[in-house]
């Protein structure tokens, strides 16, 4: 590109920029003469540059443009908005044809007629339509601008309002000095500068290393040295590349002012700490999201005068968008004084997009039912955008600032306002970072994914329990799914005496990343990585060690997403073992996982480990005791918790252990001497106890062990549990399951025995048939659709094919759960087609069913 | 292309190439994208890379990407104590690395020397070459860098 347009451009491009900003603020201040006149002295430039070029397309509009612009400095014509309108859509063009121009080297085709039309209109009638009385205002101001010839006034108009002279003089004077003591310098100059510092920060951290090692060496004073100035210089570079979170910001008055016109509402948005600097990749990352959320508060946010007024608030609703440092970091606030967002709508909706099971959601305080907003899918749905007053894309916002390593937190007082507070880094090249060791090799992890680094001996090792084949750690108050990094990574373990556990915080979970060990913390510098291994999402870059070595940077977030699959994956391959076995004929075994633990028998006692809903501690200051009874506040309710045995003393452990189990919207807890161990055994009920509270003895683990019955105590906690099931008569009837999934049979078979059922278990549709041909009686079959040796569907049908059994009630249970495949299945015989996992379905249905039956018997 | 006899094409222009070996062949690729040659260095495994990258190595502060050539054109896999040298090439920005058994001469080709490459070249290897030259010493194969890389990125 010729250097004459390139300059051109250039400086073109920073002045509008400015200039859209610049008209909306003269709106507000139409008096402001030396913002008029800057605003004036932008386009007229633009317009004696591109005649001297030959841009006569460019020269024409700009022309135009300048002529309104000198009316309105001598007076002729006053600010009002529709005029300001017709200057705005001028400057539109003109950004048009400098993008084209900027891309063709050539001006676009195509005429200017309309918008330069509209800014003659005004040349025109300026003198009827300008002295209006409603304009009155501005008058006075532009008739003293109009005696003051244009070059020379802003020393006189040093003794107008001083506010405004305070803002406006200064930026006048700023960029006086500006431009004698700034360069323009390439963006790929400082990227490069940057490369090179890093460069030499790795080779001084060679150096000290080197040094350390003789101390008594000459070298250590320069040493020393070199450190201090690289140390600097590296500051000094960084800073090079900051900028003022201003320039994201630039676009956002005229956002808001285009808005505020189209809706009708009156917005007014204000902005603090525009001078908060920071990294210009992080600026770039930013700028859409922020954009999306201003443009949600001004559109969604803040409501229409009418509405304001109705509700007693002004009819100006107000955006404020602040930024400050805090730490390592830049806080962003994007706040409306708007009609808020309805938590307990934002509720009912997470819990009827099945996000959240309606029991957890009461519990949880709002600042956490706000989060769901943030849920793919949750904003574009048309019913919530309405009541929350929220547009689409909320997701959007959030896994773009994630992107970063930044958070986002949402607040809102219904009727009062909504807050959207950002946490970003200040920077994207130089990141502190944990170094861990894996076998044999050396990774980085993003410090500010970071929660919490925790070791556990082979000694602990029971605190890392497994369940259903995916791993977790007993951390305080919840379990940690854990991701193995070697097994991630497809890296041979080594043997090591205790393990690290790095707790990384994605968005809203947690999960532990299990290392061998923990090096130490460094600021390093990130490297992009190649693109022929771009697609590995573990990785978030490279970067190079003090000692010259490259190593990876793992992606905390890319981690989270392979280690779902990966979990997905174990437990497939564990129900394909399974299934292995069932064919190698060991059909009898239903394994079941169990929880052992110590209550106050000599025998241990057990639990199904699929009605335990978590394994708590709970320090004593947490247990309450009001009426001889014991509570504890538990995700935001209180539940009740009760002894395991009767002589248990709740006081005399601290913490204490405690069970919780949960059934639908009840959550209770059972207090124990100590939890044991999970094992996987088959349980088979030897005899049954004739004490309350235990369903009978099963040797588990070679020991005798308890079987403990649930039901007793959910009865015990809330005494109307069981009195609706009671009352119908569910229990005692007998369900044949079938499925071929043995760990399917072993989930479901404790459920439907702890609701009273009493279940018979079958591997496929022929030993289903079998055991209904030998004389068995039930009065429920529940079966699956996919079996290799005759299918549900052929079950079904041989079923409805014998008179015999009429009276039985066929439930299909399946993961196809499509409307052909029902069709086909109720043609097939059956009365019901669930899916598979929504348990609480299932056992609604039996009861309906079972009991309705009896009622017409 | 232009299939001028062979004697005719001492006057035609020539092309420059650095030639390597990779187990019994012979390869040349074009003088100018390469930027330097290397002994043997420290690569930095990448787990989960494609079974064709070896690694990254660093180059006086920049990340070079390895390239294993044997795995990448089908031949047996070195063994992990055999020695090899880095043909460091530059393509857009981007540095990568050509884990070679031996680098030979810069050797100056006649365009017009240049044979198509055979057809019954293995898939791999006609992908990424452009021509055949014939020298005393066997067969010289001209390989076009972007499509060796590019033969990574569809293993990957």
């Amino acid at each position: 590109m010729d250097d004459l347009l390139l300059d051109f451009l250039t400086e073109s491009t920073d002045n509008l920029a400015k200039l859209d900003n610049d008209i909306v603020a003269l709106e507000r201040r139409p008096e402001d003469v030396a913002l008029l006149n800057s605003i004036f002295r932008t386009i007229h430039t633009i317009k004696g540059t591109c005649g001297f070029i030959g841009l006569t397309r460019l020269e024409s509009v700009a022309h135009a443009a300048e002529n309104v612009l000198d009316s309105l400095r001598g007076g002729a014509l006053t600010v009002r908005s529709d005029l300001m309108d017709d200057v705005l859509a001028a400057v539109d063009v003109i950004k048009e044809i400098l993008a084209h121009l900027e891309e063709h080297q050539v001006e676009p085709e195509g005429d200017d007629f309309a918008v330069i039309h509209r800014l003659e209109r005004w040349m025109s009638d300026a003198a009827p339509e300008a002295p209006e009385a409603h304009q009155a205002p501005v008058a006075p101001v532009a008739a003293v601008a109009a005696v003051t010839p244009a070059a020379t006034r802003a020393e006189v108009r040093v003794e107008s309002p001083i506010a405004v002279v305070a803002e406006s003089a200064a930026p006048t004077e700023a960029r006086a000095q500006l431009s004698d003591s700034t360069l323009r310098v390439g963006v790929g100059l400082l990227d490069q500068l940057m490369n090179l510092v890093g460069e030499l920060a790795l080779g001084r951290n060679q150096l000290i290393q080197l040094a350390a090692a003789h101390e008594e060496s000459e070298f250590a004073k320069p040493v020393q040295q070199l450190n201090r100035v690289t140390t600097d210089l590296l500051e000094a570079v960084m800073k090079t590349r900051m900028q003022p979170i201003g320039n994201a910001w630039t676009k956002l008055p005229r956002l808001v002012r285009d808005l505020s016109h189209s809706s009708g509402k009156q917005i007014a948005l204000t902005m603090n700490g525009a001078e908060t600097e920071l990294d210009r990749q992080v600026l770039q990352a930013i700028t859409d999201p922020l954009t999306h959320m201003i443009r949600n508060s001004a559109d969604h946010g803040i409501e229409s005068p009418a509405v304001r007024r109705a509700a007693g608030k002004p009819e100006l609703g107000t955006v404020t968008l602040s930024a400050r440092h805090e730490g390592g970091h830049v806080v962003i606030e994007i706040a409306d004084d708007g009609a808020g967002i309805s938590a307990a709508k934002v509720r009912r909706k997470a819990i009827e997009r099945g996000l959240v099971k309606t029991a957890e959601a009461d519990a949880m305080p709002d600042a956490q039912i706000f989060r769901f907003i943030f849920e793919p899918g949750f904003s574009t749905a048309e019913k919530v955008t309405n009541v929350s007053g929220r547009g689409v894309g909320m997701d959007v916002v959030r896994s773009n600032i994630e992107a970063i390593g930044g958070t986002a937190e949402l607040s809102s007082v219904e009727g009062r306002g909504t807050s959207i507070k950002v946490k970003i880094p200040l920077t994207l090249a130089i990141i502190s970072a944990l170094l861990v060791g894996t076998a044999g090799e050396t990774f980085a992890v993003p410090q500010i994914g970071v929660v919490e680094l925790v070791r556990v001996t082979s000694e602990q090792s029971h605190l890392i329990e497994d369940v259903h084949g995916a791993q977790a750690l007993r951390l305080r108050d919840a379990l940690l799914p854990l991701v193995h990094l070697h097994r991630l990574l497809g890296l041979e373990a080594r043997e090591s005496a205790s393990v690290s556990i790095v707790v990384c915080q994605v968005g809203e979970s947690r999960f532990g990343l299990v290392v061998d060990e923990v090096f130490d913390t460094q600021e390093i510098v990130v490297k992009p990585v190649g693109r022929l291994v771009k697609h590995l999402q573990a990785y978030a870059g490279c970067t190079i060690t003090g000692d010259g070595r490259v190593i990876m940077i793992l992606d905390a977030s890319g981690i989270a997403s392979m280690g779902h699959m990966a979990e997905a994956a174990a437990r497939e391959a564990q129900a394909a073992e399974a299934r292995r076995a069932l064919s190698a004929g060991q059909v009898d075994q239903t394994i079941e996982s169990v929880l052992l633990f110590d209550a106050g028998h000599a025998a241990l006692q057990a639990v199904p480990l699929s009605l335990v809903a978590r394994l708590e501690e709970f320090p004593q200051s947490m247990i309450e005791e009001a009426d001889g009874h014991y509570l504890v506040q538990y995700r935001g309710a209180l539940i009740p918790v009760l002894a395991a045995y009767p002589g248990l003393d709740m006081r005399a452990k601290d913490p204490r252990p405690v069970i919780v189990f949960s059934d639908r919207d009840r959550t209770m807890g059972v207090a124990v001497d100590e939890i044991r161990d999970i094992v996987e055994t088959h349980v088979h009920l030897e005899r049954s106890a004739n004490r309350p509270g235990v369903l009978g003895v099963a040797v588990i683990a070679e020991r005798a062990t308890e079987v403990i019955d649930t039901n007793h105590y959910l009865r015990l906690a809330h005494g109307d549990w069981f009195s609706r099931r009671e009352g119908e008569g569910a229990e005692g009837k007998r369900v044949l399951l079938v499925d071929d999934s043995r760990f399917f049979l072993g989930l479901l078979t404790p459920v439907l025995r702890a609701h009273g059922y009493r279940v018979v278990t079958a591997l496929d549709g022929t030993e289903a048939l079998d055991r209904l041909e030998r004389g068995e009686t039930f009065d429920l079959v529940l079966s699956d659709i996919d079996m290799a040796k005759m299918n549900g569907l052929e079950l079904a049908k041989a079923i409805r094919a014998n008179p015999s059994w009429a009276h039985l009630t066929l439930v299909a249970l399946t993961a196809r759960d499509s409307q052909e495949d029902r069709v086909r299945g109720m043609a097939a015989g059956f009365d019901h087609y669930l899916a598979k996992h929504d348990r609480d379905a299932v056992l609604a249905t039996m009861q309906r069913v079972l009991t309705a039956e009896k009622v017409v018997a | 292309m232009n299939l001028a006899p062979a004697s005719v094409s001492t006057l035609g222009a020539t092309s420059e190439y650095v030639t390597f070996r990779l187990a019994d062949q012979w390869l040349g690729i074009p003088v100018l994208i390469v930027q330097e040659v290397l002994v043997a260095q420290r690569i930095a495994r990448v787990p989960m890379a494609p079974p064709s990258i070896a690694g990254f190595l660093n180059l006086r502060g920049q990340i070079v990407t390895a390239v294993d050539l044997r795995t990448t054109l089908g031949l047996m896999e070195r063994a992990p104590d055999e020695d090899f040298m880095n043909v460091v090439v530059r393509q857009d920005t981007e540095l990568f690395s050509f884990m070679v058994d031996e680098v030979g001469d810069v050797v100056s080709v006649a365009d017009a020397a240049v044979e198509p490459p055979l057809s019954t070249l293995d898939a791999r290897w006609r992908a990424a070459c452009t021509g055949i030259v014939r020298r005393d010493r066997g067969l010289l194969v001209i390989a076009s860098v972007t499509d060796l890389l590019r033969l990574d990125h569809a293993a990957a």
